[in-house]
C-alpha cells in the first residue's frame, strides 16, 4: 500500500465510507485544461515586455497583430493560409504522442510531402484532372510516410530512439532534395516546373470573395477533414486504441497483445502521412511548383501546435490558427519591432506550456 | 505520555478525494514494539509516511522526545534518529552491502578515496552486533529478499536510528524467515530500539508486539497493550463488522486435463534460468495454488505460460492443443490472465473503464465495425459489466487511475472473468486489496471454477493459497518442490519448502 493504493477505499459500510469531495476531479481535469490557455497568457505578459524593451506599446502591437489578422479578409486569408500547414504538422506531431513517440521529423516529412507532390503532379500532367490532383495528394502522403517509417522501423527492430533518428532525418531530407533538384528543378532555379492546371487546389477566395489575395486554398478544408479523420481514428478505430494503449501503457498494451513494435511503426508512418500532405498547402495550393527551402519551420512549429493543442484534434486546429495569426502578425509588425519577437514568443509558449503542463498536472494529481 | 519517543497528534493527510489519514494520533513508547494494524488502504503507510517525512500533513504536529518538530522530508526523520524500512526496498542493486550502507557519507581518506576496509569493518561490527547476518561484500542483486531486508535494517541503525519503522516486513519472507527476523526485532527493542511494525496479520502482532493500534478508513478505531485485546477484538476493530466466511460450496474438480506444462524452462530478464523443468497440469473445475517465496520463478512461469515470454524448453498444452506463441493468440486459444501488477500489466490508468474492458479483444468483430471500435458499444457494454462485478463508481467513462485498488482489481477480473476462457491463469488477485473486495475476487474464482474453468493460482499469501486450492504446489528455485492436497498440510510445512529447508 503505496502511493495511490494507500487511499484505497476501506473495507465498506457506510461508516467506513470514505469521504468524497466531488467537486475535486473536475477541477482537476479544468486545471489540466486551463494549461495551455494560461501558457499562452504568460507567453503574451513577457512577450510584452520584451516589446516594451524595444521601445514599443505592447498592447499598440498586439493590436495590430490582432488587427491585421481579424481586421481585413486578407489579413484573414493570410492567416488561414499559415495555420493550414500547422494543422497537419501538428496532427502529426499528435499522433506520434498518443503513440508515445516524438516526432520531430514533421519538417522533412513535409518537405519531401511537398516534393513529392510537385513530381507527381508535373509527372501526371497527361491524364485527366482528377488523377493528376489525387495522385500529387498521395504522392505528399506516401513520401511523408516512409521517410517517418524509417525511424518507425528502427525503433520497432532495433529500439533506436525515434527523437534522434528524426531530427537527423530532416537534415537528410533538406539534403536529399537538394540532390535530386538537379535533375527535377528548372536549369537555373531552385524550384520545380509549374504544376498543370488539373493538380491545383482551389483558392478560397473564388468562393469568398472577402479573402480576395490571399493564398488561402482548400488545403485548409483537407486539414480539417483530416483532423476529423485523426479523431475518428484515435478515438474510434482499433488502430487507434492500440496506439494509445501502447502509448499510455506499454507494458499493459503487451500484456493484451497489442505488438508494440508495428504500433509505433504504424503510428509514425500515419504521422509521416499527415505531415507530407501538409506540403500541398504551399506547392499545389500557392506557388503551384516546389520551391526549395520552401517549409519554413511549419513542421517544428507543429510541435508546439499538438502541446498547446492538448493533442487533440480538435485542439490541435485552434493553436493551428493561433500560431498562424502569430506568424502572419509578426510580418505586419515588422517595421516597429524586430522581426525575431514573433519567433522569441512562440518559443516562449512552447516554454511555458511544457513547464504549466507538468505543474498543472501534478497539482490535478494533487487534487485527485 | 511525556516519556513517548514519538508522539503523532491529530494527523490529517487527503489525496485528493480519499482520506488518507483522518485526525489520527499514535504515541509510540521507548524500547517497545508497536502494532499498527489495519487493512490495506486503511492509512497505516500513510501515517507512518508522513513521521518519516515523505508526506505532508494537511492537519496536526508529530512530536519527538516530547518536542514538537518539522519533518519536512525524510533527511530530517534521519536527524531526529528515525529509519525506515519500506516494502519495496531503496538499494542500488549493483553496489555492494558495505556501499550501500555508506552511500551519503562515505569513510574517505583526505582526497576523497573510497576506503572500501574501513566502510566493510563498520558493516561486519554492526551486523555481529545486532544479529543481522550479512556479507559486506556482496552485491546487492545476488542476496535473497530475505538478506536485502537485513541491509534495509542495517543501513537504519548504521543511520543511528532509535526508531525503526517496518513496512508489512513478512510479506516477502518464508515463515522462517519471519522467525529470523522476530528474533532481531526482540533483540533490537531490548537494547532501547523502538520499533514500529506496520501489518495486517494477525498471528505476527500477537506473537511480536507490546502494543497495538488498529486504523480503519484513515482513523485510529482503537489500541492498547497487547494483552488487552483479543484477537477477535482486533480483527472486528479492523473490518468494522464481522468478517463473513467464504463459501466453500464446492463441485468436484472435472477429469479433462485443460492445462498441461512439462519440462518447462523460462528465463529472467536478466536471461538467467528462472523455471527450471517444470511440469504439472491442471483439470477442468481445479484450482491449482502455487505457494512460494516471491522471485523463484512464479513470474516468469506466469508470464511465459501467458505468452509474455518466450520458453527456453518445455510444451504448453491448451486443451490438449499446443499453446500458440503470443499474448493475443492465448486469449484466443481460451486463456485468461490476471497479473500480478495491475497497476503496470493489467490495466492503463489513463484510458477509461470501458476501454480497459476490452483490452485484449479489441479485434473483437462484435465492438465496431471494420476498422472501427465504437465507444458507444463499449460503453453500453461496460456498464452491466461494472455493476455486475461491483466495481465502485460504475462510470464506463471514468478513467481507470481514479479507482482505488481493490476495484481497480474488480476491474481487471471483470474483464478476465467474462472472457470465453477455460484456463484462468491469476497472479497475486488481492494484492493491495481490502478485506471486502478480496472476499468478492475469491468468491467469484470459486464460482470459475465450480463452472467447469481450470484455475492456476499464484500467491505469496499461503491462507490465500491453501483456502481456494483443491491441490497446492510449491515452487523453490525455480522447481516444483512439493505437491500437497490442502487438507494434509499446513503453513508451517508449505513454508519450509518455501526457503528449500525440506524434502532433502
Amino acid at each position: 500500500m503505496t502511493g495511490p493504493a494507500a487511499t484505497a477505499a476501506p473495507a465498506g459500510g457506510p461508516a467506513a465510507a470514505p469521504r468524497a469531495v466531488t467537486a475535486r476531479p473536475r477541477l482537476a481535469a479544468a486545471l489540466e485544461l486551463a494549461a495551455p490557455l494560461a501558457a499562452v497568457a504568460l507567453a503574451l505578459l513577457a512577450g510584452a515586455v520584451l516589446i516594451a524593451l524595444a521601445g514599443e506599446d505592447p498592447l499598440a502591437i498586439y493590436g495590430s497583430i490582432l488587427h491585421a489578422c481579424l481586421g481585413t479578409g486578407y489579413g484573414f486569408g493570410q492567416m488561414l493560409f499559415k495555420a493550414t500547414p500547422l494543422v497537419f504538422t501538428g496532427l502529426a506531431v499528435a499522433v506520434g504522442f498518443r503513440a508515445g513517440l516524438f516526432n520531430i521529423g514533421a519538417e522533412g516529412q513535409l518537405y519531401l510531402g511537398g516534393f513529392a507532390a510537385a513530381l507527381a503532379a508535373v509527372a501526371l500532367a497527361g491524364a485527366p484532372g482528377p488523377v493528376q490532383l489525387v495522385g500529387a495528394l498521395l504522392a505528399a502522403a506516401a513520401a511523408g510516410a516512409a521517410w517517418a517509417t524509417i525511424p518507425g522501423v528502427l525503433k520497432a527492430r532495433f529500439g533506436a530512439h525515434e527523437v534522434i533518428n528524426t531530427i537527423m532525418l530532416n537534415f537528410i531530407a533538406m539534403q536529399l532534395v537538394a540532390f535530386l533538384g538537379r535533375y527535377a528543378y528548372q536549369p537555373g532555379t531552385v524550384r520545380t516546373a509549374t504544376i498543370p492546371a488539373g493538380a491545383v487546389i482551389p483558392r478560397l477566395d473564388v468562393w469568398f470573395p472577402a479573402l480576395h489575395g490571399s493564398p488561402a486554398n482548400l488545403s485548409l478544408l483537407l486539414g480539417l477533414g483530416l483532423a476529423l479523420a485523426t479523431a475518428w481514428l484515435l478515438f474510434g478505430s482499433r488502430l487507434g486504441y492500440a496506439i494509445r494503449a501502447v502509448g499510455l501503457n506499454p507494458a499493459a498494451a503487451e500484456y493484451g497483445g497489442i505488438a508494440i513494435g508495428s504500433t509505433h511503426t504504424a503510428a509514425l508512418a500515419l504521422s509521416g502521412a499527415l505531415a507530407g500532405l501538409g506540403g500541398v498547402n504551399f506547392v499545389l495550393g500557392y506557388k503551384q511548383f516546389f520551391e526549395q527551402g520552401f517549409s519554413a519551420g511549419a513542421g517544428f512549429l507543429g510541435i508546439a501546435v499538438a502541446l498547446i493543442g492538448r493533442n487533440q484534434p480538435l485542439g490541435v486546429i485552434v493553436a493551428a490558427l493561433f500560431f498562424g495569426g502569430l506568424s502572419y502578425g509578426g510580418l505586419v509588425i515588422n517595421d516597429r519591432v524586430p522581426r525575431e519577437l514573433v519567433e522569441m514568443l512562440t518559443a516562449l509558449v512552447i516554454l511555458f506550456a511544457i513547464t504549466l503542463q507538468q505543474v498543472m498536472t501534478r497539482a490535478a494529481r494533487k487534487l485527485r | 505520555m511525556s516519556s513517548s519517543v514519538v508522539a503523532m497528534r491529530n494527523i490529517t493527510r487527503r489525496f485528493g478525494t480519499c482520506v488518507a489519514n483522518d485526525d489520527a494520533s499514535f504515541t509510540l513508547m521507548p524500547g517497545t514494539i508497536h502494532a499498527l494494524v489495519g487493512e490495506n488502504g486503511a492509512g497505516k503507510t500513510t501515517l507512518m509516511r508522513v513521521l518519516y517525512g515523505l508526506l505532508t500533513p494537511q492537519a496536526g504536529h508529530i512530536e519527538i522526545d516530547g518536542r514538537t518538530v518539522r519533518i519536512a522530508r525524510p533527511a530530517d526523520a534521519i536527524r531526529l534518529g528515525l529509519g525506515m524500512v519500506h516494502q519495496h526496498f531503496m538499494l542500488v542493486e549493483p553496489m555492494t552491502v558495505a556501499e550501500n550502507l555508506a552511500l551519503g557519507h562515505e569513510p574517505g581518506s583526505r582526497f576523497g578515496a573510497w576506503r572500501a576496509a574501513a566502510a566493510e569493518h563498520e558493516v561486519e561490527e554492526l551486523s555481529a552486533r545486532h544479529g543481522l547476518k550479512v556479507d559486506p561484500r556482496a552485491r546487492i542483486h545476488t542476496l535473497s529478499v530475505g538478506a536485502q531486508q537485513r541491509v534495509e535494517i542495517l543501513k537504519a541503525l548504521h543511520h543511528r536510528a532509535r526508531v525503526l519503522i517496518l513496512d508489512e516486513p513478512t510479506a516477502v519472507l518464508a515463515p522462517q524467515e519471519v522467525d529470523e527476523l522476530f528474533r532481531v526485532l526482540r533483540g533490537l527493542a531490548q537494547a532501547g530500539t523502538s520499533i514500529v511494525l506496520i501489518t495486517h496479520k494477525l498471528a505476527e502482532v500477537r506473537t511480536l508486539a507490546d502494543h497495538v493500534t488498529v486504523m480503519r478508513a484513515g482513523r485510529v478505531v482503537g489500541g492498547g497493550p497487547i494483552a488487552s485485546l483479543s484477537n477477535d477484538a482486533i480483527a472486528e476493530l479492523m473490518v468494522g463488522r464481522p468478517v463473513p466466511p467464504l463459501a466453500a460450496e464446492r463441485t468436484a474438480p472435472g477429469a479433462e486435463l485443460r492445462l498441461e506444462v512439462s519440462d518447462l524452462e523460462v528465463n529472467d530478464d536478466r536471461a538467467l534460468p528462472a523455471v527450471c523443468g517444470v511440469s504439472f497440469a491442471v483439470r477442468a473445475g481445479e484450482v491449482v495454488g502455487i505457494a512460494g517465496v516471491e522471485g523463484n520463478g512464479q513470474h516468469e512461469l506466469i508470464e511465459c505460460l501467458a505468452g509474455l515470454r518466450p520458453a527456453r524448453a518445455g510444451t504448453v498444452l491448451v486443451s490438449g492443443r499446443p499453446a500458440p506463441p503470443g499474448a493475443r493468440a492465448r486469449f484466443h486459444a481460451g486463456m485468461a490472465h490476471v497479473p500480478a501488477d495491475r497497476l503496470r500489466r493489467g490495466m492503463i490508468a489513463g484510458m477509461s473503464l470501458a476501454e480497459n474492458l476490452v483490452l485484449g479483444r479489441e479485434d473483437d468483430p462484435a465492438l465496431g465495425r471494420g476498422p472501427g471500435l465504437d465507444p458507444a458499444r463499449l460503453a453500453r457494454r461496460a456498464l452491466p459489466l461494472l455493476e455486475e462485478y461491483d466495481v465502485r463508481p460504475a462510470l464506463p467513462a471514468a478513467h481507470a487511475g481514479t479507482l482505488s485498488g481493490g476495484n481497480q482489481q474488480k476491474l481487471v477480473m471483470a474483464r478476465e472473468l467474462t472472457r470465453d476462457a477455460g484456463v484462468m491463469l491469476v497472479a497475486h488477485p488481492t494484492r493491495g486489496v481490502d478485506l471486502g473486495a478480496t472476499r468478492f475476487i475469491h468468491q467469484r474464482l470459486i464460482e470459475a471454477r465450480n463452472a467447469g474453468r481450470a484455475v492456476l493460482l499464484v500467491s505469496s499469501e499461503l491462507s490465500e493459497v491453501l483456502a481456494l486450492s483443491d491441490r497446492v504446489l510449491v515452487m523453490f528455485e525455480g522447481r516444483i518442490v512439493c505437491e500437497r492436497l490442502p487438507a494434509a498440510t499446513d503453513e508451517r510445512e508449505l513454508g519450509r519448502f518455501m526457503i528449500g529447508a525440506a524434502g532433502a
